[in-house]
């Protein structure tokens, strides 16, 4: 098949006309057709919608040449809302939730020619490291069926790695966008917090939630956060800073980056096949002209007990909207049939509690912990705790990035692991993200590139820097992936 | 575990109390290393936002926003001609 499979190509070939954005997308919905049946990344795919929004792209004239993502079509998370598109965020509180409005980064992606084709499987409401939370079932890795593709982001990620569309947005309050990215074989980038507007994304842990691409390249994934990044008056946190050019960036080599290794942090838990990969890719950042040092982080182990009390905190005030007076599911016997009062009248308060009975295990498990830490005589020593070792742990990154320009780790500890082998366990479900969260709570930029195999099985690479300096992160990722054999994704089955 | 449910509104099953009660302690028991750590002398903490000029707050300007029966659209249940949300009687009985 010569059809074109990057996002760049696809916009090559879109902008010169060589062929039409419909032509494009309907392909991109056969795919997805044709090899979702196995995987389960998509709760949604609007089919009707994407070929409407396409023929709107065909019909845009001498602009079509000038748009970054002209007739690409792309996956987003079921967590961002697409007016008139049902969003349920993998929900049984939001099954038939039709959002009014759109998040800024869809508006950014249309404006930029870009063409969703579906609403992609997390964890409810983001919470979970492996897609398994998800109200309407599990999605599977690409890679290995028997496997998680992680999560939350998991739909998205193995949409690319299987091939069905080039590029996709997930959100990452965690490492939601990067472990998948790196369990799956794809490149996925949680710009710095600020970096990207939240509207319309639905909120999680408000001070971490970041959205951003995946991709098959560092490039493609370069281009749509080039188009979804900058100040939006919508989300006061997003930032006015200057946005340098992503892509310009992307020289090919890593000349004069100094890469910082945290050895401390990799002296248990990491599997002998990631250290091997990861090696490899410190080996490839040098041949690209960087030069590798050590560097410590002390605070670093404590990223995971902090999260999980920061972000429960968040989640459970978050989610206390989610009571079935305004939008969203209202539990069965908990309606008021219009018309005559049945007897007897349910209270407003078996509203509350049987709507929210909905909830999934790992929601209601992060909703109690969280109003836990936040309760009376326990804020204190948990939740204002919690925040002041996360201002130790952001320290620790400001020390570090005076020294260096980035800081690599292996993305995740081990590869894909298999569906059930961690839902009874939450803790051991958690530490997948021992090398993620760090990020999230100092509010840095961090990318997850792949970097080879281990037992045929993907790994990634994660690059951490500078607020605001997506641009070099994306460079050096860009220059791991030219020095990476390519692994064969796994095609059309 | 019964008073945070109850916080929460959440209504939980007997199975649900004992699975989350050992699972909460061990998560919290994890979770509590923090406060071995020495954070004295540490008035606030820092802002989670990287940029020190945010947030910055848009200019208070009239703007539309979503018509009425457009959100009540969304509504499990609504009396659109009123103009409200419903719910079940609040007091009395």
């Amino acid at each position: 098949m010569n059809a074109p499979e990057t996002a760049s190509e696809i916009r090559a070939a879109v902008a010169s006309r060589q062929i039409s954005a419909v032509d494009v997308v309907r392909a991109a919905i056969d795919r997805i057709r044709r090899l979702d049946s196995g995987v389960h990344a998509f709760l949604h795919v609007d089919e009707e919608g994407a070929l409407a929004r396409a023929e709107r792209v065909d019909r845009r004239g001498d602009e079509l040449s000038r748009l970054p993502l002209a007739g690409v079509p792309i996956a987003l998370k079921d967590n961002i809302c697409t007016a008139g598109v049902r969003t349920t965020a993998a929900s049984r509180l939001l099954e038939h939730y039709v959002p009014p409005y759109s998040a800024t980064v869809v508006e950014r992606l249309e404006n930029a020619g870009a063409v969703y084709v579906g609403k992609t499987n997390c964890d409810e409401f983001a919470m979970g490291s492996s897609t398994e939370h998800s109200a309407f079932g599990p999605t599977r890795n690409p890679w290995a069926s028997d496997r998680s593709p992680g999560g939350s982001s998991g739909g998205s990620a193995a949409s690319v790695a299987a091939g069905m569309v080039p590029v996709a947005l997930g959100s990452d309050t965690g490492g939601s966008i990067r472990q998948p990215a790196a369990l799956c074989g794809v490149v996925g980038l949680k710009p710095t917090y600020g970096r990207v507007s939240r509207y319309g994304l639905i909120a999680f842990g408000s001070s971490l939630d970041q959205i951003g691409p995946f991709a098959r390249t560092a490039r493609d994934a370069a281009t749509v956060f080039a188009a979804i990044a900058g100040r939006d008056p919508r989300d006061s946190t997003s930032s006015t800073a200057p946005i340098a050019d992503c892509v310009a960036a992307l020289s090919g080599d890593a000349r004069g980056l100094r890469v910082g290794v945290p050895r401390h942090l990799l002296e248990e838990g990491v599997q002998p096949g990631v250290h091997e990969a990861f090696a490899r890719s410190l080996d490839a950042l040098k041949d690209a002209g960087a030069t590798i040092t050590d560097v410590r982080l002390p605070h670093a182990p404590l990223a995971i007990p902090v999260y999980y009390l920061v972000a429960n905190a968040e989640a459970s005030s978050n989610l206390a909207r989610y009571d079935g007076v305004r939008y969203g599911t209202r539990a069965q016997g908990a309606t008021q049939p219009s018309g005559k009062a049945p007897t007897p009248v349910p209270s407003l308060s078996d509203v509350y509690y049987k709507t929210r009975a909905l909830f999934g295990a790992e929601a209601k498990r992060r909703i109690m912990i969280g109003t836990f830490v936040l309760s009376a005589g326990y804020y204190d020593a948990y939740y204002g705790k919690a925040q002041l070792v996360r201002s130790l742990i952001r320290r620790d990154y400001e020390l570090a990035f005076a020294a260096v320009d980035l800081i690599a780790l292996p993305t995740t500890p081990t590869v894909a692991f298999r569906l059930g082998e961690r839902t009874s366990d939450p803790l051991q479900m958690y530490l997948s993200d021992v090398f993620t969260v760090a990020a999230n709570l100092a509010g840095v930029p961090a990318v997850s590139v792949p970097c080879g195999l281990s037992a045929g099985l993907p790994v990634g690479l994660q690059l951490t820097g500078r607020p605001f300096e997506e641009a070099t992160l994306l460079r050096a990722a860009d220059a791991v992936e030219r020095r990476t054999p390519a692994a064969s994704l796994p095609g059309p089955k | 575990m019964r008073r945070i449910a109850t916080l929460a509104r959440l209504e939980l099953t007997a199975d649900e109390i004992e699975t989350f009660a050992e699972q909460l302690s061990a998560i919290l028991a994890y979770a509590g290393q923090v406060q071995q750590i020495d954070t004295s002398g540490m008035a606030n903490a820092d802002s989670a936002i990287p940029d020190s000029a945010s947030p910055q707050f848009r200019s208070d300007d009239l703007a539309p926003c979503l018509p009425r029966d457009v959100v009540l659209e969304q509504a499990p249940d609504a009396d659109r001609s009123a103009g409200v949300f419903k719910v079940p009687r609040v007091l009395g009985s």
